[in-house]
């Protein structure tokens, strides 16, 4: 018998509350799967429901936000489960990275005190000595320099990398089956970004550690990742290895991510932007929310949403996935 | 190896020991000393013959004396006794109710918070004087009464101020992260949001050591407060303000009553300084 997949996530929405009675349609059945070791990137626009999603499984958002769907860790199901029970997952099994490790460290309690307090949630039978003592060793893990003078000092001794860093272990404090970061290296400048980007891949490499990582960086996705799943307004649209995906994208909207990124060995005046800007989540265009900026839009596009198929040995959701349209950097005249 | 170590030592004053804060706490500890050591060098036995009735200021009573021919000076200095420990008790009382009501109302949320803080907005729409007027009143007068009756004036202050607090650390990052490390919501509450929403509280206790000094001679100047023949410088201010040319019966506490204020509002301002650098 195998063992059922670390993460399974089926026909997830994730609905806000705004005024009362509208509902603003976050993220719309999203289905990803994550094995062990594996890395997956979460990319997408700004406001795409990346995040969305992701606070989603770890049952963080706020009451206001309708989950519907089906995540499953281990074969057991995360959705509409109490609070108490969500708590012996979170930073047990399933670590979390902020974004800002400025912010995300509590400046009032030394930084080793904070890794010992992770443990301690999980096995109260930890002493505060031996709490600080395994601080110590995973600062040592995520090659922190002397860790043991690192750990009694504050958050604001600390640099930025340094910070992350800490997050870092105190996300591996039980060591987790699952690790999500939610953009970890946005706020880091480019040569620290590398180094902490290496530091989860050794992480999940030597510890058959599931990752998340959720950024709209395609280039650190294409260098870490194994998998890949892009979002657009709420939905998945493409999802597969990050190779095959990234060379042959099967979703337009995947294809005009790439086209633009600045190539190295072109030289171009203008990037080339995708016209246009993401729908509003209380206005979305019908069948296809990327229809109106999409290059190879028909009709059907414009009626029919379309719904997740497995092409290629990947999940697609577009009418012409199949079709093999040449999608040419011309752009569509009827795009504002 | 750094610059500092080579350089010679210099009498240099820490940081925080600006001005105000000095002052402030010179006018404070000297009070505190006062009030605790007061017993063995005052002049006059407080509530004893000094000399004649209404002998203005002189060598042997330097502020006089009053209707009663006791010593004005003693009295006052005595006078700290009962408004240092008073002031001390209403605001540990009201500190202790309002930042715990106000902390559950903000993190919990919901009905509770609706109901405190509806009853802290009545609180609030009284005039502090007369709702305490109205308490002591009821109670009878007395210091206790007025003791008790300030801190149900005050304490929906730090209710309200505890509460906007937590309000405001709750959607701190660290709190998400301590959520997401599986911490439960009294560990949240108690580790990752009260440490970071004390440094208003403490700030604004300071300073309403001052005005619970006031608010407690005034009790006494109208005559809910301390009873005669208590030295107590809102009873001994009443005494003294029928007596127009005799000023100094009023002027010894009134005096003091200035400097303690003044005292605690200059250490309130220095400690909002150094614990809260952005208001500056």
């Amino acid at each position: 018998m195998s063992t059922p997949p670390l993460l399974t996530v089926e026909g997830l929405n994730v609905a806000f509350e705004s005024r009362g009675h509208f509902f603003l349609p976050a993220v719309r059945s999203v289905d990803f799967t994550i094995g062990d070791g594996e890395i997956m990137g979460l990319v997408g626009e700004s406001g795409s429901g990346k995040s969305a999603t992701m606070m989603a499984v770890m049952g963080l958002l706020p009451p206001r936000a309708r989950v519907t769907g089906s995540v499953k860790f281990r074969g057991e199901e995360l959705i509409g489960r109490g609070e108490r029970f969500l708590r012996r997952f979170r930073g047990a099994r399933i670590g979390m990275i902020f974004q800002d490790p400025m912010t995300t460290l509590n400046p009032l309690l030394s930084v080793g005190a904070q890794i010992a307090e992770a443990v301690r949630i999980h096995d109260r039978s930890v002493s505060a000595r031996a709490g600080m003592e395994r601080a110590v060793e995973l600062l040592e893990l995520v090659a922190m320099p002397s860790p043991r003078q690192r750990a009694s000092q504050y958050p604001h001794e600390f640099s930025g990398g340094m910070r992350q860093r800490a997050v870092i272990a105190m996300a591996m404090a039980n060591d987790p089956q699952l690790l999500i970061a939610d953009e970890p290296t946005t706020a880091l400048d480019v040569t620290i970004q590398a180094q902490i980007m290496e530091l989860l891949q050794r992480l999940c490499s030597e510890r058959k550690m599931g990752l998340v990582l959720v950024t709209h960086d395609l280039g650190v996705v294409a260098s870490v990742a194994n998998k890949v799943a892009v979002m657009y307004a709420g939905r998945l649209v493409e999802c597969g290895e990050v190779t095959d995906t990234f060379q042959a994208p099967l979703h337009p909207y995947t294809r005009a991510l790439l086209d633009s990124l600045p190539k190295l060995e072109e030289r171009v005046a203008r990037l080339n932007a995708i016209p246009g800007a993401p729908p509003s989540l209380a206005g979305l265009p019908s069948g296809c929310a990327f229809h109106p900026r999409c290059r190879i839009a028909t009709d059907r596009c414009t009626l029919e949403d379309p719904v997740l198929r497995r092409i290629r040995e990947r999940d697609v959701a577009c009418h012409r996935a199949d079709e093999n349209v040449p999608m040419t950097l011309a752009v569509p005249e009827d795009v504002p | 190896m750094s610059i500092s170590s080579h350089s010679l030592p210099t009498m240099r004053l820490p940081q925080w020991a600006t001005a105000p804060v000095m002052l402030g706490g010179f006018i404070v500890i000297a009070w505190a000393v006062i009030a605790l050591t007061i017993h063995w060098w005052a002049p006059y036995d407080p509530t004893m013959l000094a000399g004649r009735r209404f002998s203005p200021p002189d060598a042997t009573n330097w502020l006089g004396t009053d209707a009663l021919g006791r010593d004005v000076f003693s009295r006052t200095l005595y006078g700290v006794r009962q408004s240092l420990p008073i002031a001390l008790v209403v605001i540990v009382c009201s500190v202790t109710i309002g930042t715990t009501l106000g902390a559950i109302a903000g993190y919990v949320g919901g009905v509770f918070d609706e109901i405190i803080m509806r009853f802290v907005d009545v609180t609030l729409s009284f005039p502090p004087i007369l709702l305490a007027m109205a308490v002591t009143a009821s109670l009878g007068p007395g210091l206790e009464n007025a003791a008790i009756a300030m801190v149900v004036v005050w304490w929906p202050i730090y209710a309200r101020l505890m509460r906007a607090q937590v309000l405001a650390v709750r959607e701190r990052e660290h709190v998400e992260a301590a959520v997401a490390s599986g911490a439960g919501p009294v560990r949240i509450l108690l580790k990752h949001i009260l440490p970071l929403c004390w440094s208003p509280i403490i700030v604004n206790a300071t300073m309403d050591f001052g005005q619970i000094v006031l608010l407690t001679a005034s009790l006494s100047f109208i005559g809910l407060g301390a009873v005669p023949p208590t030295p107590e410088w809102g009873q001994m201010i009443s005494e003294g303000a029928l007596q127009f040319y005799r000023w100094w019966i009023a002027a010894g506490p009134g005096m003091a009553i200035l400097s303690i204020v003044l005292g605690f509002n200059f250490l309130g301002d220095g400690l909002r300084d150094i614990l809260d650098p952005r208001s500056q």
